[in-house]
């Protein structure tokens, strides 16, 4: 993975960039199986890996795939590097607080993880408890989720409408609407 | 020694800074949303990292299996993935109108630069 990123820094040609997002999402994914969530594995393929990329490679084709050499400043590539050190060690130095990786007793499994895991099957009938829970338990945020694609296909939807609004005539722009 | 069983967030925190890295130090815009989408599986990654218990199996109800791991941050996690990819296409189609309106998805070609009338 560190590897994929090296090259995505590296690489000017942005079609082998968002392949190679892509396959940083497929390793990703395959590093969520090892750690016991299939589910979210199965997402990340299919959308982090698929959709994601192909998004990406539709706007490529709408834009350019060339990214330009830019202009050397030294001075800034330092800096950068720089606020990404510090922010990267506040964070490592947070790390030392947390619970130990894999440790059953640590504060995120002692709330109501185990009441669904205990009775998620009885309740709802589903043996995959992250089903259970995403569906049924939580199924209201679900819905919340659907908003959220739903407002951002709105977003799409109006990015590209209003430009085409800005090309007509003004008189047309206002009756135009409801076509669209 | 203790401190080595935090190794996984510190190569979460590895991932996440580089893709943070990608955002800050490149002007083109489709490269800072791949970056973005770098950090965002990480933080994924720490969330499914937090979940995991030692010697448990994937969250499926199965007979003869006493533990298993957390299912709560994979719920969690199966939201925020859908939201991202729905991020990702609003800022792909900012990408392109921006390209379409100024002719540029350079940064650095962009400052200073109002839309050709």
């Amino acid at each position: 993975m560190a590897a994929t990123i090296f090259m995505v820094v590296r690489l000017r040609n942005l079609f082998a960039v968002v392949m190679l997002g892509g396959i940083y999402s497929l390793l990703a994914a395959a590093l969520l199986v090892v750690l016991d969530a299939v589910d979210v594995a199965f997402t990340e393929a299919a959308v982090g890996a698929g959709i994601s990329t192909v998004l990406a490679l539709g706007a490529l084709s709408l834009t350019t795939s060339q990214e330009k050499e830019p202009s050397r400043r030294p001075l800034y590539t330092l800096a950068v590097l720089f606020v990404v050190s510090v922010t990267g060690a506040a964070l490592i130095f947070g790390s030392l607080d947390m619970p130990l990786f894999g440790d059953p007793a640590a504060p995120i499994h002692g709330h109501v993880a185990d009441t669904y895991l205990a009775e998620g099957q009885a309740a709802t009938g589903v043996p995959n408890i992250v089903t259970a829970v995403l569906a049924s338990y939580r199924g209201f945020d679900t819905l919340g989720e659907v908003m959220v694609i739903f407002t951002a296909g709105i977003g799409v939807l109006l990015a590209f409408a209003s430009a085409q609004a800005g090309r007509k005539p003004d008189d047309e722009v206002g009756g135009g609407e409801d076509d669209e | 020694m203790e401190a080595f069983g935090l190794y996984n967030y510190w190569i979460v925190i590895f991932l996440m800074m580089s893709g943070f890295y990608v955002v800050i130090a490149r002007g083109n815009l489709v490269k800072k949303l791949v970056g973005l989408n770098i950090f965002q599986a990480s933080v994924f990654v720490f969330y499914i990292s937090m979940g995991k218990v030692a010697g448990g199996t994937a969250p499926i109800i199965a007979e003869g299996v006493e533990t298993y791991s957390n299912p709560l941050p994979h719920v969690l996690i199966l939201t925020a993935i859908v939201v991202g990819v729905a991020t990702t296409a609003l800022g792909l189609s900012l990408v392109v109108r921006i390209n379409e309106e100024y002719g540029t998805v350079e940064e650095e070609e962009l400052a200073g630069k109002d839309p050709a009338e």
